[in-house]
């Protein structure tokens, strides 16, 4: 579905991915792992066309992606969750999960908050609730929510368990297998590596930008160089 | 108190409350542009001036094509002076904001100041070195007719003060709160990346933002001249000085703020002027606003700082 062709991109003078290649196949979770500063963020911003591409292609459904162009993306069906969850703080659970579906019209809201309850039943309680006044927790499950709302053919999330109780990372974890199993692909990226491979189909480890080894997830588990880099043994 | 007195009080405090009325359409403006952008616009006092101006010119016109319509001409008069001034706001901000979007704070705060001065010289050479009066036949007939209230006379021009600004207040607060354009507009104010990731269409928000807010100002730049009578191309600045303070003494970035700020310098003023006389306006307004900020820095109405961030 979606593939990413020697893709070099960057910020001002700093060039963070090069010679990138990687590839999301229908019904798929895909990790991408790597440290810190390997580019695993500017990835999902660059499809997100937050990021300007300096050369390469990204595919969509064999059609090329717009680049630059995070509407443009969007509409696609692409849509990003980014690291930080980015909730806005004073718009209502509600407004937050509303925003989400920008693009869209307005009619199918009903349907699609139903959904997105029916995942994250709290979220219903606390739809009149500031965002801001969430716990992490929550508001991981609402920037989730908020990024369903947009009827994504591909969900991109970024961090979803950062700074999160154990308990909580697992509930997120199976919610993202959950909407998977619905038939939404997704690209995940994750600094808590064995969770993300374990209901991974396949991963990428990156380093400075660069792919350095991809299999499934099973395989990357297994790998001497991904137990020491990524997993501490 | 005496009938007579009371009835003076009264009248008192409808004239603070319409000069509130007036200041808070064009606090509005501020406050928004900072909800969104973070930034004071200093040149909005100019677009108040600007929208004083076109409705002036356009009444002048319309009475030429055909004739003193009173109704009709002020109506489209102030239609004009919304779309002058939305125009002027529009331009400001793609030419001396936009740029300056990921600059220092001070740019485009200064940039904010060269506008507001090339505004009123551009005005002052090149339609008006001295004040021009408001059309007395259209004035005069808002402020000598009046409704009694009690024993307290009430001018058709305050009536049309507190209503049009009731009126647009309410449509705003329903704008802001209750429409999916007021969450894009309150999303972008609080997250513009993460706006810009649902789809919301950053640049056109803000400049929406800034066309509102000017339009307000028209509408309160009509009112105003035609409350005084007179209109002169640096009208703005002390407007918009008091319309400012009205948005920091509410809290900036606070749209009820804005509002209510603006109503306690209108009937502050009206009370200095009953009780010390008109020259002592200013020293009283500051006053207030010294006070307030001692005591609630952030304004009455407004965020914690670390909720902004």
């Amino acid at each position: 579905m979606l593939k990413l062709h020697d893709i070099y991109a960057g910020y001002g003078a700093i060039e963070v991915l090069k010679s990138l290649t990687l590839e999301v196949r229908a019904g798929e979770i895909v990790a991408l792992l790597g440290a810190n500063g390997a580019g695993k963020s500017t990835t999902l911003l660059t499809i997100a066309g937050v990021v300007p591409v300096r050369s390469g292609v990204i595919t969509w459904q064999d059609k090329p992606l717009p680049v630059g162009q995070a509407d443009a993306v969007l509409r696609q069906g692409i849509c990003l969750c980014p690291e930080g969850r980015h909730i806005f703080p004073r718009l209502t659970v509600l407004e937050n999960l509303i925003s989400g579906s920008f693009l869209l019209p307005a009619n199918r809201n009903p349907a699609k908050l139903e959904e997105v309850f029916q995942y994250f039943p709290l979220l219903a309680e606390r739809r009149k609730q500031l965002g801001g006044t969430l716990s992490g927790g929550e508001q991981q499950m609402l920037a989730i929510g908020r990024a369903l709302m947009g009827e994504p053919k591909l969900l991109m999330l970024d961090e979803p368990s950062l700074g999160l109780a154990p308990q909580i990372v697992a509930r997120i974890f199976e919610i993202i297998r959950l909407i998977n199993q619905k038939g939404v692909p997704i690209l995940l990226v994750e600094q808590n590596a064995r969770q993300a491979l374990k209901i991974a189909h396949r991963g990428y480890v990156i380093v400075t930008g660069r792919n350095q080894l991809t299999g499934t997830g099973a395989e990357l588990l297994a790998s001497d160089e991904v137990r020491q880099a990524y997993l501490g043994e | 108190m005496t009938a007579d007195s009371t009835s003076t009080l009264t009248e008192i405090l409808v004239g603070g409350i319409s000069r509130g009325a007036m200041y808070a359409l064009v606090a509005l403006g501020y406050t928004m542009v900072y909800g969104v952008l973070g930034m004071i616009n200093f040149a909005h006092g100019e677009i108040f001036m600007i929208g004083m101006f076109a409705c002036v010119y356009a009444i002048g016109a319309f009475s030429v094509a055909w004739g003193d319509h009173i109704m009709l001409n002020l109506t489209l008069g102030i239609m004009v002076a919304m779309i002058f001034s939305a125009a002027y706001g529009y331009a400001n901000e793609r030419i001396a904001y936009r740029r300056l979007r990921k600059a220092h704070v001070l740019a485009p705060l200064t940039s904010a100041i060269g506008i507001s001065t090339f505004l009123q010289y551009f005005i002052f050479l090149t339609v008006s070195k001295d004040t021009v009066n408001f059309p007395r036949y259209y004035s005069d007939y808002l402020t000598n007719h009046h409704i009694n209230l009690g024993s307290a006379e009430v001018t058709y021009l305050q009536l049309t003060i507190l209503g049009l600004t009731l009126v647009i207040m309410t449509g705003l607060f329903y704008l802001i709160n209750f429409t999916r354009l007021g969450i894009a507009l309150r999303a972008t104010a609080q997250d513009q990346l993460m706006a810009s990731l649902v789809g919301i269409p950053v640049n056109r928000i803000i400049a929406f933002t800034f066309i509102l807010g000017s339009a307000l100002a028209a509408i309160a730049g009509v009112m105003f001249s035609m409350y005084n009578n007179v209109l002169v191309f640096d009208a703005g600045y002390r407007v918009g000085l008091k319309a400012f303070t009205a948005a920091i003494l509410g809290g900036i970035g606070n749209i009820p703020g804005a509002v209510l700020g603006a109503m306690i310098l209108g009937l502050t003023e009206a009370l200095t002027t009953l009780n010390f006389g008109s020259q002592w306006d200013d020293p009283a307004t500051f006053a207030v606003l010294m006070l307030v900020l001692m005591l609630r820095p952030r304004g009455l109405l407004g965020e914690r700082v670390a909720d902004k961030v």
